[in-house]
């Protein structure tokens, strides 16, 4: 059984803090450059000048690219033949999102209790964390640092079965339409199918984590994909919500079987600043 | 105070807005002073790039309900609101030697509320993201003031505008404490104008198929 100690998880979580802050990968950003080139509206073009020279000046200070430096987003793949020493798996991570966020000067965003007392952490934590158990020896981390105001225009319903892919159309699109400029379009749309209320959230938030543009492998949800894609760049919003033919980036779905029932949809929304990243230790 | 003069510069807005290097070719930008006056604010026109210079302030929700507080007990606000800007923005810390961290806006809906109060007051302008309840924009033409689009998502490239930042009010917040920023050249685009005119409303709809 391998073996890995707790503080080179800690370590490796602080370096993802400071990465995803200030570069935002070469996916997002070559994608960005190609859809900029084809937006027609004059606050359009301009405000995608401007977020280009955004992520470029990010990178060279190495300063956070957004001041919403995000509640922290983990999805951690635990080996099943991997044994941690040395502390507890949850606590190495946070320590690691603590000093990064600490070290990087990025802004601590987390309130200690949704209602009654709403004080800051201080720190950034805790992280909300996905833990899946895979197989083999290895431990993956990605961080997705998500900011509020894409976060907060997040829907979910569960749709009747009888509803089917003309519901499903409807209600992704007019999530994003309700969003209006508020989660910082251009956007990346993440959405998940089936499974349970929670599986569907889940979903559409994992399908965040998907390089940018790649399709669903199953040739219905990518054509899906393309569709909605197009509606939703058909609705005018653009770029900040200032009018333009960009809304969305692309649009990314994750489905799993479900109940006879039921119908769940999870709309989650990224903004252009869409930070991530990754490690295989 | 007097608007520091219109520069305009005849360069049409093609690829060249994407040349990184040299974003000051750009059409239309109106450098505008702040505080505003009023000639400042009826010049104005929603779809205007503005480079905005001078003073402003950083407030966002609690500093926003703190200010009502205030008011509703006959108190002093803690700076003179009077022609004054407000940004709406939670900087990141600063690096030093960097006077202030990354500062784009935040979604100014959530400050509706607390809006109509201060402009009452002598407010003239906000900056922000996203769309405006009617109430505020009625206000706005009432009192004559204009709102401005910051980028989101833009934080980092906005805090090189940023020349000097000292805290005024309401420290123990942290990044919503009250800042009065020294600007240069803050870029933004008029969103709502003093007469109401609303480019969240009538921009999507110009490119809806």
């Amino acid at each position: 059984m391998r073996e890995i100690q707790s503080s080179h998880i800690s370590d490796a979580v602080e370096r993802l803090c400071l990465k995803a802050a200030f570069d935002l990968g070469d996916p997002v950003e070559e994608r960005i450059r190609a859809f900029a080139k084809r937006e027609e509206s004059e606050f359009g073009k301009y405000i995608f000048g401007q977020i280009l020279e955004n992520i470029d000046y990010a990178r060279n200070e190495q300063i956070a690219i957004c001041q919403d430096t995000g509640s922290v987003i983990l999805f951690v793949d635990v080996g099943q033949d991997l044994h941690i020493s040395g502390g507890d798996l949850i606590g190495a991570l946070n320590e690691g999102v603590r000093r990064g966020y600490m070290s990087g000067y990025l802004r601590k965003s987390i309130c200690s209790d949704p209602v009654f007392d709403r004080k800051n952490t201080g720190d950034n934590t805790p992280a909300v964390i996905h833990t899946e158990i895979v197989a083999g020896d290895r431990l993956k981390i990605a961080i997705l640092p998500k900011g509020g105001g894409s976060e907060n225009m997040g829907t979910l319903k569960m749709l009747l079965p009888s509803q089917g892919l003309n519901g499903i159309k409807e209600f992704v699109l007019q999530s994003v339409i309700d969003a209006g400029g508020n989660p910082c379009p251009p956007i990346i749309v993440g959405v998940g199918i089936g499974g349970s209320m929670d599986k569907a959230a889940y979903l559409a938030k994992k399908a965040l984590t998907r390089e940018i543009g790649l399709p669903n492998p199953n040739p219905d949800y990518a054509n899906l994909e393309d569709e909605l894609l197009e509606a939703i760049n058909a609705t005018g919003i653009g770029p900040q919500g200032l009018g333009g033919r960009i809304t969305a980036l692309a649009v990314h779905i994750e489905y799993f079987p479900t109940h006879i029932t039921q119908l769940p949809v999870a709309v989650n929304l990224n903004c252009h600043a869409a930070r991530y990243a990754e490690i295989l230790l | 105070m007097d608007i520091t003069g219109i520069k305009q510069i005849s360069v049409s807005l093609s690829d060249e807005v994407l040349d990184l290097n040299d974003t000051h070719r750009m059409t239309k930008i109106k450098h505008v002073a702040a505080p505003l006056s009023d000639k400042n604010v009826l010049d104005l026109v929603c779809g205007d790039m503005v480079y905005l210079s001078g003073v402003i302030y950083t407030a966002r929700d609690v500093a926003h309900k703190r200010m009502l507080q205030a008011m509703d007990e006959g108190l002093d606000l803690p700076f003179d609101i009077n022609g004054q800007v407000l940004y709406y923005v939670g900087p990141c810390p600063a690096r030093p030697p960097r006077p202030f961290g990354s500062c784009g806006p935040t979604t100014s809906f959530r400050m509706d509320a607390y809006t109509p109060a201060l402009l009452d007051r002598g407010l003239r302008g906000m900056i922000g993201k996203g769309r405006r309840s009617q109430y505020v924009v009625d206000s706005m033409k009432k009192n004559a003031a204009v709102y401005f689009a910051a980028i989101g998502g833009a934080g980092a490239a906005i805090s090189r505008t940023v020349k000097k930042a000292e805290i005024v009010a309401y420290e123990d917040l942290g990044p919503e404490a009250v800042y009065k920023l020294e600007i240069v050249d803050f870029p933004c685009i008029v969103a709502i104008d003093s007469a109401g005119a609303d480019l969240y409303e009538f921009g999507p709809e110009l490119y809806r198929k």
